[in-house]
Protein backbone atom coordinates (compact mmCIF):
# COMPACT_ATOMS: atom_id res chain seq x y z
CA UNK A 1 0.00 0.00 0.00
CA UNK A 2 1.57 3.63 -0.98
CA UNK A 3 1.03 6.46 1.51
CA UNK A 4 -1.57 7.99 -1.61
CA UNK A 5 -3.91 4.85 -0.80
CA UNK A 6 -3.37 5.26 2.83
CA UNK A 7 -4.11 8.85 2.10
CA UNK A 8 -7.35 7.91 0.46
CA UNK A 9 -8.77 5.32 2.24
CA UNK A 10 -9.10 6.92 5.59
CA UNK A 11 -9.06 10.38 4.97
CA UNK A 12 -5.85 11.77 6.83
CA UNK A 13 -4.92 15.41 6.00
CA UNK A 14 -1.22 15.38 4.76
CA UNK A 15 0.50 18.54 6.85
CA UNK A 16 3.39 18.44 4.94
CA UNK A 17 4.01 19.34 1.41
CA UNK A 18 4.94 16.23 0.21
CA UNK A 19 3.48 15.11 -3.26
CA UNK A 20 6.58 13.61 -4.25
CA UNK A 21 6.69 11.25 -1.40
CA UNK A 22 3.25 10.06 -1.41
CA UNK A 23 4.58 6.53 -3.94
CA UNK A 24 6.22 5.61 -0.77
CA UNK A 25 5.29 2.31 0.18
CA UNK A 26 3.67 1.34 3.56
CA UNK A 27 4.94 -1.80 5.10
CA UNK A 28 3.86 -1.80 8.33
CA UNK A 29 2.08 0.30 11.55
CA UNK A 30 3.58 1.13 14.68
CA UNK A 31 2.57 3.01 17.85
CA UNK A 32 4.98 4.23 20.66
CA UNK A 33 5.23 7.45 22.55
CA UNK A 34 8.84 6.65 23.93
CA UNK A 35 11.53 7.95 21.47
CA UNK A 36 14.34 5.65 22.36
CA UNK A 37 11.73 2.72 22.16
CA UNK A 38 10.21 3.94 19.07
CA UNK A 39 13.76 4.52 17.04
CA UNK A 40 14.78 0.96 18.12
CA UNK A 41 11.66 -0.73 17.23
CA UNK A 42 10.39 1.21 14.41
CA UNK A 43 11.01 -0.93 11.00
CA UNK A 44 11.80 0.93 7.38
CA UNK A 45 8.39 1.85 5.70
CA UNK A 46 6.96 1.53 9.06
CA UNK A 47 3.83 4.65 9.26
CA UNK A 48 4.70 5.80 13.15
CA UNK A 49 1.89 6.66 14.87
CA UNK A 50 2.71 8.78 17.88
CA UNK A 51 1.00 11.93 20.04
CA UNK A 52 4.60 13.62 19.84
CA UNK A 53 4.68 16.90 17.86
CA UNK A 54 8.18 18.25 18.55
CA UNK A 55 11.00 18.73 16.44
CA UNK A 56 12.57 14.83 17.91
CA UNK A 57 9.90 12.92 16.27
CA UNK A 58 11.88 14.28 13.08
CA UNK A 59 14.55 13.27 13.47
CA UNK A 60 13.14 9.45 14.44
CA UNK A 61 11.39 9.50 11.58
CA UNK A 62 14.06 10.22 9.80
CA UNK A 63 16.68 7.62 11.09
CA UNK A 64 14.49 5.13 11.17
CA UNK A 65 12.96 5.64 7.38
CA UNK A 66 9.32 5.43 8.34
CA UNK A 67 7.03 5.47 5.92
CA UNK A 68 5.55 8.57 7.64
CA UNK A 69 3.71 10.19 10.93
CA UNK A 70 0.69 9.77 11.92
CA UNK A 71 -0.30 11.97 14.66
CA UNK A 72 -3.80 10.70 15.92
CA UNK A 73 -6.88 12.82 17.54
CA UNK A 74 -6.49 15.36 15.61
CA UNK A 75 -3.44 17.25 17.72
CA UNK A 76 -2.40 19.96 16.64
CA UNK A 77 1.53 19.68 14.91
CA UNK A 78 3.94 22.79 15.35
CA UNK A 79 4.75 24.80 12.09
CA UNK A 80 8.57 24.35 13.27
CA UNK A 81 8.12 20.55 12.93
CA UNK A 82 6.08 20.52 9.60
CA UNK A 83 8.81 22.69 7.91
CA UNK A 84 11.79 20.48 9.66
CA UNK A 85 9.86 17.20 8.06
CA UNK A 86 9.86 18.79 4.88
CA UNK A 87 13.57 19.73 4.82
CA UNK A 88 13.86 15.89 5.90
CA UNK A 89 11.36 14.53 3.81
CA UNK A 90 9.75 12.97 6.52
CA UNK A 91 6.17 12.93 5.83
CA UNK A 92 3.25 13.99 8.51
CA UNK A 93 -0.21 12.60 8.56
CA UNK A 94 -2.85 13.41 10.75
CA UNK A 95 -6.20 12.10 11.51
CA UNK A 96 -9.00 11.70 14.45
CA UNK A 97 -9.06 8.27 15.07
CA UNK A 98 -6.88 7.06 18.03
CA UNK A 99 -3.61 5.55 17.75
CA UNK A 100 -4.59 2.14 18.54
CA UNK A 101 -7.40 2.55 15.73
CA UNK A 102 -5.68 4.02 13.26
CA UNK A 103 -2.76 0.88 13.76
CA UNK A 104 -5.88 -1.70 13.37
CA UNK A 105 -6.96 0.00 10.00
CA UNK A 106 -3.50 -0.05 8.90
CA UNK A 107 -2.68 -3.69 9.42
CA UNK A 108 -5.90 -4.70 8.74
CA UNK A 109 -5.58 -3.58 5.24
CA UNK A 110 -1.86 -4.94 4.58
CA UNK A 111 -2.87 -8.11 6.09
CA UNK A 112 -5.33 -8.75 3.45
CA UNK A 113 -3.40 -7.70 0.96
CA UNK A 114 -0.35 -10.42 2.00
CA UNK B 1 36.97 2.18 0.23
CA UNK B 2 40.66 2.12 0.77
CA UNK B 3 40.83 5.96 2.48
CA UNK B 4 39.34 6.68 5.90
CA UNK B 5 36.60 8.94 5.98
CA UNK B 6 36.50 11.28 9.24
CA UNK B 7 34.03 13.94 10.07
CA UNK B 8 33.89 16.37 12.97
CA UNK B 9 30.42 17.55 13.99
CA UNK B 10 29.23 20.09 16.95
CA UNK B 11 26.68 19.08 19.02
CA UNK B 12 24.70 22.82 20.26
CA UNK B 13 23.17 22.14 23.96
CA UNK B 14 19.73 22.27 24.47
CA UNK B 15 19.07 22.80 20.83
CA UNK B 16 16.44 19.99 19.50
CA UNK B 17 16.40 21.84 16.12
CA UNK B 18 19.82 20.26 15.00
CA UNK B 19 19.72 17.09 17.33
CA UNK B 20 20.28 14.34 15.24
CA UNK B 21 21.55 16.31 12.47
CA UNK B 22 25.15 14.55 13.05
CA UNK B 23 23.76 11.06 12.80
CA UNK B 24 22.00 11.58 10.20
CA UNK B 25 24.78 12.50 8.08
CA UNK B 26 26.75 9.90 9.40
CA UNK B 27 24.03 7.75 8.27
CA UNK B 28 23.84 9.34 4.94
CA UNK B 29 27.24 8.56 4.09
CA UNK B 30 27.21 5.09 5.37
CA UNK B 31 24.12 4.47 3.20
CA UNK B 32 25.99 6.07 0.04
CA UNK B 33 28.45 3.21 0.81
CA UNK B 34 26.40 0.67 0.60
CA UNK B 35 26.86 -0.36 3.95
CA UNK B 36 23.34 -2.69 4.76
CA UNK B 37 20.27 -1.84 6.18
CA UNK B 38 20.49 -3.64 9.68
CA UNK B 39 24.33 -1.71 10.26
CA UNK B 40 22.84 1.85 8.58
CA UNK B 41 20.19 1.15 12.05
CA UNK B 42 22.14 -0.13 14.91
CA UNK B 43 24.92 2.56 13.75
CA UNK B 44 21.91 5.69 13.72
CA UNK B 45 20.17 4.23 16.95
CA UNK B 46 23.57 4.21 19.19
CA UNK B 47 24.69 7.06 17.66
CA UNK B 48 21.41 9.03 17.81
CA UNK B 49 20.74 7.99 21.65
CA UNK B 50 24.58 9.54 22.14
CA UNK B 51 23.80 12.73 20.44
CA UNK B 52 20.63 13.13 22.64
CA UNK B 53 22.09 12.29 25.41
CA UNK B 54 24.95 14.93 24.56
CA UNK B 55 22.25 17.45 24.23
CA UNK B 56 20.05 16.99 27.20
CA UNK B 57 22.30 15.89 29.75
CA UNK B 58 25.86 16.60 28.76
CA UNK B 59 25.58 20.66 27.65
CA UNK B 60 26.41 19.98 24.42
CA UNK B 61 29.27 18.32 23.17
CA UNK B 62 30.79 16.82 20.10
CA UNK B 63 31.07 13.88 17.51
CA UNK B 64 33.90 12.52 15.83
CA UNK B 65 33.55 9.75 13.54
CA UNK B 66 35.93 7.18 11.56
CA UNK B 67 34.27 5.23 8.76
CA UNK B 68 36.86 2.67 7.01
CA UNK B 69 36.29 -0.32 5.33
CA UNK B 70 35.74 -2.41 8.37
CA UNK B 71 33.85 -0.14 10.67
CA UNK B 72 32.41 2.87 12.12
CA UNK B 73 34.14 4.17 14.86
CA UNK B 74 32.04 7.32 17.18
CA UNK B 75 33.44 9.31 19.38
CA UNK B 76 30.96 11.57 21.25
CA UNK B 77 31.92 13.99 24.03
CA UNK B 78 30.43 16.82 26.45
CA UNK B 79 32.24 18.78 29.26
CA UNK B 80 28.51 18.24 31.45
CA UNK B 81 28.11 16.69 35.02
CA UNK B 82 29.35 13.14 34.38
CA UNK B 83 27.58 10.08 35.54
CA UNK B 84 27.68 9.44 38.96
CA UNK B 85 26.68 6.03 39.02
CA UNK B 86 27.65 4.39 35.52
CA UNK B 87 26.33 0.78 36.93
CA UNK B 88 22.71 2.43 38.14
CA UNK B 89 22.68 4.67 34.15
CA UNK B 90 22.99 1.15 32.47
CA UNK B 91 20.28 -0.01 33.77
CA UNK B 92 17.41 0.21 31.83
CA UNK B 93 14.23 2.07 32.83
CA UNK B 94 17.17 5.00 35.31
CA UNK B 95 16.99 8.30 34.04
CA UNK B 96 17.82 11.58 34.75
CA UNK B 97 15.93 13.30 32.60
CA UNK B 98 13.76 16.58 33.77
CA UNK B 99 10.18 16.37 33.12
CA UNK B 100 10.55 18.95 30.43
CA UNK B 101 12.83 16.48 28.16
CA UNK B 102 10.06 13.32 29.56
CA UNK B 103 7.07 15.70 27.81
CA UNK B 104 8.62 15.58 24.71
CA UNK B 105 9.55 11.80 24.61
CA UNK B 106 12.36 10.94 25.85
CA UNK B 107 14.05 10.13 29.53
CA UNK B 108 12.85 6.55 29.40
CA UNK B 109 16.22 5.30 30.72
CA UNK B 110 16.72 3.63 27.39
CA UNK B 111 19.78 5.40 25.64
CA UNK B 112 22.55 3.48 27.44
CA UNK B 113 20.83 0.38 26.75
CA UNK B 114 19.93 0.87 23.52
CA UNK B 115 23.45 2.19 22.94
CA UNK B 116 25.02 -1.48 24.12
CA UNK B 117 22.64 -3.36 22.59
CA UNK B 118 23.48 -1.84 18.80
CA UNK B 119 26.71 -0.93 19.06
CA UNK B 120 29.27 -4.20 18.70
CA UNK B 121 31.53 -2.09 21.09
CA UNK B 122 30.49 0.46 23.51
CA UNK B 123 32.74 1.86 25.55
CA UNK B 124 32.11 5.02 27.85
CA UNK B 125 34.40 7.40 30.07
CA UNK B 126 32.86 9.48 32.45
CA UNK B 127 33.78 11.85 35.48
CA UNK B 128 31.59 13.83 37.79
CA UNK B 129 31.39 17.62 36.69
CA UNK B 130 34.39 17.19 33.75
CA UNK B 131 32.29 15.50 31.72
CA UNK B 132 31.60 12.11 29.28
CA UNK B 133 32.87 10.30 26.20
CA UNK B 134 31.48 7.64 24.33
CA UNK B 135 33.26 5.39 22.22
CA UNK B 136 31.11 3.36 19.88
CA UNK B 137 31.93 0.75 17.31
CA UNK B 138 29.91 -0.68 14.86
CA UNK B 139 31.46 -3.49 12.19
CA UNK B 140 30.00 -4.02 8.87
CA UNK B 141 30.62 -7.83 8.84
Amino acid sequence: MTLANLIDKYGFKVLTNSNEYLSRTVTGAYACDLLSHAMAKLNMGDAWVTVHTNLNVVAVASLAEAACVIIPEDIEVEQQTISRAEEKGVVILSGSASSAEICYEILSELRKTV
Amino acid sequence: MSTKIIRDYIIPADDFAVAGEASSDVRKILSQLGVSPNILKRTSIAMYEAEINAVIHGHGGKAHVEIDENKVFIVISDEGPGIEDLELAMQEGYSTAPDSIREMGFGAGMGLSNMKKHADLLEIDTQVNKGTTVYITVYFQ
